[in-house]
Parts: C-alpha cells; sequence; structure tokens
C-alpha cells in the first residue's frame, strides 16, 4: 500500500508502508510445513503418538499388568490387536502404557534438565567471574562421567521409581543445554543495547530477563529436542538394563528385557512391537530437531 | 604456551576431584542397608538369626563406621596408588578386576570406532559433495534412522534373525584376541557392527556439516577457479580443514563410548568392564562402582586435556585467552 503525501506543488515525497501483520501462528506453521515436509512429519508423528499416549485409558481393553496365563504368547489377532505376552498380557494395552511412561519421562526430564541447564547458563554466563567458573567445573565433571554410566549411578544411588528416572536423565542434560546458552549469553553480552540498557540503569534481573533470555531461546529449542530423542532412548535404555521403570510396569525397554526375551524366538511380535515405537519416537523428534534447527539458525543451513 | 598448559592442567585436576566426590556421595545415598544385604549373602539368602553383632562387624571391616572425610580420603588415597578397593561380594580387588576386563571393553570399542569411521566419513563426504540431491537425502534418512534405533533392539533383531532363520546361535564363552583370535573376531563381529552403525551416523552428520562449512569458503572457489581438478579440490583443500572438528569428535566420542559398550556387553555377554560395573550398580556394590567410574571420568578428563592441549599448539588463536 502506497500513501502519497498531498501534492504540494514542490516534489512529491512518496512512502510506501506495508501492512503491519502480527506474526501469526498459524502463518508460521503452514510455512513449515511447506519448507520443511521432513520436520513437518516428525511433528505428526510426536503429535499421534502424544495423543495415543493421552487417549490411552480410552482406547486399551485389558489390564496391562495382571496375568492371563489362558491367553498367552497369541500373534496378532482381532482380540489383541498386536498379539500377547508371555504372561497374556496384551501387547496393545502395554504399547499404549509404554508411550506414556517414555513420552512423559521424555519431556519431563527435558523440562527439567534443559530448563536447568538453561538458566544456569545465563547466570554464569552474564555474572562471569568466580560464579561462572564454579558452574563451570561443575558442568565439566558432570560431562566427564559417560551419559548413560551417569544416569546408571544416580538410578543407582536413589533407587528405582518414575520420579527418579526423571530427575536422573534430567541431570544428564544439564551441561549441554548449559554449553549452549551460556555460549549465546557470552556472544550477547557486549551487543549495543545490552549497554544501552545498562546506560539507563537497568539491573541485572531486567537485562537477564528482557534482553538476554529471549535471544537464547532459539539454541536451547534446538538442543532441546534433540535431548528429546535421547532422554527416550536413555529411559528405555535404563529400562532395559534394569535400572530404569520397575516391572512389571510395562515401558518400552523393559518389554524387551529379562524373561520376556526366552520367548521372542516363539512370538517374535513381542520383540517387534517395542523397539519400533521408540525408533519411531525417537526418529520424529529427530526429524522435526533437525529442520527446527535450520529454520532457526541460519548460520547452519544446509547442514 | 605453559600458562595455558599449567592453566588446563589444573582444571582437570579439579574437575576429576569433583567427580569423585560426586560419585562418593552418590553411592553413600543409595537406599537399604549394606550390611545388611552383605550379611543376607553370607548366610546363603536367610533374612532371619542375623544378629547385630554380625552386622556390626560387617560395618567395622568396610570402614563404614569411621567418619565421612576419613572414608573418602583413604578411598581416594587408595585410588592414587593402585587400590582401588575390593567388591563386597565377591571380595576381588577391582584392581585385578580391572586390568582383566578392560582390554575387552577396549577392543570392542576400538573396533567399533573402526567400523563407525569406515562407514560414516565416506557417507558424509559424499553427502556434502552432493548436498540436496536424491543421494543425499536417501543417506540422510537412513543416517537418521540409525540413530534412533536403540542398539538394544537392533542386536536384539539380530539375533532373532539369526536364531529364526538361520538357526545360528552367537558363541557364549569370550575368547582373548591373542589366544585365538578368529574365534575372537567373531564374537566381537556383531556387536562392533551394531554399536559402529549408530556412532556412523552421527560421523556422517557431522562430517557432512563441517565439509560443507569449508566448501562455501573463499580458497576452495580459487581452487576451483585455478582450474584444478574435483578430486584435488576435496582432497587436497577442503577434506584437510573439515576433518579438525571431525577428529576432535572422534576422540571424545570413543572415550564416552562405555555407555554404549555396556548393552553390547549384556547381550552378546562380553566380560567387559560396562557389564562389571552394571553388575556393581544392580548389587549395590558401590567400592566398584566409585572406583570404576571415577577411572573413567579421569580418563575422559584426560582426553579432553590432551584435545585442548593440541588446539593450543595447532591454533595460536587459543593461547592467548
Amino acid at each position: 500500500m502506497a500513501s502519497q503525501n498531498q501534492d504540494t506543488g514542490s516534489a512529491a515525497v512518496i512512502t510506501v508502508t506495508r501492512s503491519a501483520r502480527e506474526w501469526s501462528l498459524w502463518r508460521a506453521t503452514t510455512r513449515f510445513v511447506s519448507r520443511k515436509p521432513l520436520g513437518a512429519a516428525g511433528a505428526l508423528i510426536i503429535i499421534v503418538m502424544s495423543i495415543m499416549a493421552i487417549a490411552g485409558p480410552w482406547i486399551t481393553f485389558y489390564d496391562p499388568i495382571e496375568w492371563n496365563l489362558k491367553d498367552k504368547l497369541m500373534a496378532p489377532g482381532a482380540d489383541h490387536w498386536l498379539g500377547t505376552d508371555q504372561m497374556g498380557r496384551d501387547l496393545w494395552t502395554r504399547m499404549m502404557m509404554g508411550a506414556r511412561v517414555s513420552l512423559l519421562v521424555g519431556f519431563a526430564s527435558v523440562a527439567f534438565g534443559s530448563g536447568l541447564g538453561g538458566v544456569l547458563g545465563v547466570i554464569s554466563g552474564w555474572y562471569g567471574g568466580k560464579v561462572d567458573q564454579t558452574v563451570q567445573r561443575l558442568m565439566d565433571a558432570l560431562m566427564s562421567v559417560p551419559t548413560l554410566i551417569l544416569a546408571m549411578a544416580v538410578m543407582a544411588a536413589l533407587g528405582q521409581s518414575l520420579f527418579n528416572i526423571i530427575v536422573a536423565i534430567g541431570i544428564v542434560q544439564i551441561p549441554r543445554a548449559n554449553r549452549i546458552v551460556r555460549s549465546q549469553v557470552l556472544a550477547v553480552k557486549e551487543s549495543q543495547y545490552v549497554e544501552g540498557a545498562r546506560a539507563i540503569g537497568a539491573g541485572d534481573m531486567r537485562i537477564m530477563t528482557q534482553h538476554i533470555t529471549p535471544q537464547c531461546v532459539a539454541p536451547w529449542l534446538i538442543i532441546s529436542t534433540s535431548a528429546l530423542g535421547i532422554a527416550i532412548l536413555t529411559e528405555a535404555t535404563l529400562s532395559f538394563l534394569g535400572l530404569g521403570v520397575p516391572p512389571p510396569e510395562p515401558s518400552w525397554g523393559g518389554m524387551l528385557s529379562g524373561p520376556a526375551r526366552d520367548w521372542f524366538v516363539t512370538a517374535p511380535w513381542m520383540a517387534i512391537w517395542p523397539g519400533l515405537g521408540l525408533s519411531l519416537a525417537v526418529y520424529g523428534f529427530n526429524l522435526f530437531g533437525d529442520a527446527l534447527r535450520d529454520v532457526l539458525d541460519p548460520r547452519l543451513r544446509g547442514t | 604456551m605453559r600458562q595455558y598448559i599449567l592453566r588446563r592442567v589444573l582444571f582437570g585436576i579439579l574437575t576429576a576431584v569433583l567427580v569423585s566426590l560426586l560419585v562418593f556421595f552418590l553411592m553413600r545415598i543409595a537406599p537399604g542397608d549394606v550390611a545388611l544385604m552383605i550379611a543376607i549373602e553370607q548366610s546363603g539368602g536367610e533374612a532371619s538369626g542375623i544378629t547385630e553383632e554380625q552386622l556390626e562387624n560387617i560395618r567395622q571391616s568396610l570402614g563404614l563406621n569411621d567418619p565421612i572425610h576419613m572414608q573418602y580420603l583413604s578411598w581416594m588415597g587408595g585410588v592414587l596408588t593402585g587400590d582401588w578397593g575390593e567388591s563386597m561380594f565377591t571380595n576381588r580387588s577391582v584392581y585385578e578386576e580391572f586390568k582383566t576386563k578392560f582390554p575387552v571393553t577396549l577392543e570392542l570399542v576400538i573396533l567399533s570406532q573402526a567400523v563407525a569411521i569406515l562407514l560414516g566419513i565416506p557417507a558424509g563426504i559424499l553427502m556434502a559433495l552432493k548436498q540436496d540431491t536424491k543421494l543425499d537425502y536417501t543417506i540422510r534418512l537412513v543416517s537418521l534412522a540409525g540413530l534412533s534405533m536403540p542398539s538394544f533392539w537392533s542386536a536384539t533383531l539380530l539375533l532373532l534373525g539369526g536364531a529364526y532363520f538361520l538357526n545360528w546361535n552367537p558363541r557364549l564363552g569370550y575368547v582373548g584376541f591373542f589366544d585365538g583370535p578368529w574365534d575372537n573376531l567373531n564374537q566381537f563381529f556383531w556387536p562392533a557392527l551394531m554399536l559402529g552403525y549408530i556412532s556412523a551416523a552421527t560421523k556422517a552428520r557431522m562430517m557432512r556439516s563441517t565439509m560443507l562449512e569449508v566448501l562455501r569458503q573463499d580458497y576452495i572457489r580459487t581452487a576451483q577457479a585455478k582450474g584444478l581438478a574435483a578430486f584435488a579440490v576435496t582432497t587436497r583443500h577442503a577434506l584437510k580443514n573439515a576433518f579438525i572438528p571431525v577428529v576432535t569428535i572422534i576422540g571424545i566420542t570413543t572415550a564416552l563410548a562405555l555407555g554404549g559398550s555396556v548393552v553390547m556387553e549384556r547381550i552378546f555377554t562380553l566380560p567387559g568392564i560396562g557389564n562389571y560395573i552394571l553388575n556393581g550398580m544392580l548389587t549395590r556394590d558401590f567400592p566398584v562402582v566409585q572406583s570404576v567410574v571415577l577411572i573413567f571420568a579421569a580418563g575422559v578428563i584426560l582426553v579432553n586435556l590432551l584435545v585442548d592441549l593440541s588446539y593450543g599448539w595447532l591454533d595460536p588463536r587459543v593461547r592467548f585467552q
């Protein structure tokens, strides 16, 4: 749209203005879907899985824990959509319950761990000095222990329960988020608008929340979506090794371990579903995370 | 330069000490009375008839009655002099067990990293050179799928498929490399392949992104403008520079590959460190766990230190921070 100043006889000045449109979620989404179909596919996988996990109680018809030896080792069929395991438990039900565990642990542990890591990154990056050194040494210490081993050690220390798993996997996420956010903070700290804010007397808290944190959201989101995939795999591995969700509570990793393994040759579907669910979930998060990174961080485009 | 080295080494030692404190306290807050568990073990599973005196004796022999900082210092002192404690359940020296089991894990890690490099690096280079073509997308999707599959699932499917279709079972008894190289490699082939495939996917992605970054540089354009053949441009100019971050990644992931080996050692019953730590954690055998975890963290810190120091040597800008 062009608005013309009145022709006063002297040189006409034409100012061109665009109609100011707020950033709209709908438009951003449709743009994302058309530009990054793979990422949209990943997001779709995640959404469908989440819906199925939430709707669990309404779409499952058997008890996931009770033994039902009459019906054991049945192949997938009309009664039991995914078959039954060696205790006669319906696998569709157990898969849905397992989905709840995986997704819950994934989201909660990343919210806790990545969130805490991000906050620590902002604080440590902004204040610098002794605070920074202390926090960074702690992060180094956490990072020196291989991820799985650290999670295992925390589980061994705290005992097996859903809450402890979330804590353990969360702790493992803290250093990664901290590192990314901190480096972003260091880059942003020296910019002009921060200087300007200080010049007019803005306090530390205000600068951190209003100016620094918004700059850190993009890299934090990128690292957190990839962390989601890792968290789900870690929970599954912990349950597989016997340090995760305590049986008989169903968990995708747990369904692949222990006494069930003896029956895999007779009933191969028992081995297929849990792994498929895990791979699909992680794949979805990875696809989405990659697309998110391409969109949010132009420097990394093409990778 | 000397100041840089000194600073890095000091930080490394500090980090190691922090890890030791972390592991020490983590093991101490584990629920369950350790003395009780040992007493039950000793009396063959009978929980009744265990006297308080017995428990006290056990506690005394384990040094659990000493003040906490004494326990910590005596443990650390032991670690530095080669006494890494004894397993509470088997009474075997942790150091001795470590010496026998570490080579197994080391072999698994080396073999799987070799697979990862052989598969991942060429795939990454290929993806970068043929960016956005069908080949690029295919490899990307395949490698992403590889990354997403849990290693214990692909290994399970492999064993299942082998047993189902080929009536094949993996050999169970471990044979050292020098005792029987063919049998040994046979045994390590599948676990190394499984682990390597997953690691290859990460390396391929990393290689692709560094390669792409390098290919955008001006000096590449100059080389092409000079009329150099594509192959020469790739190998002589692009690859060398693209390799630097990848080499550091290889170094670091090798040190951290212990996590992956735990699962493989469990499934293929290899008597390695991963299995050892896992058993220690499942039985709350904390002398085993705290010493082995500390040793591994120390190893990782050492590798990181060497990588950092090599950066200081290669890139003069780093030294003067």
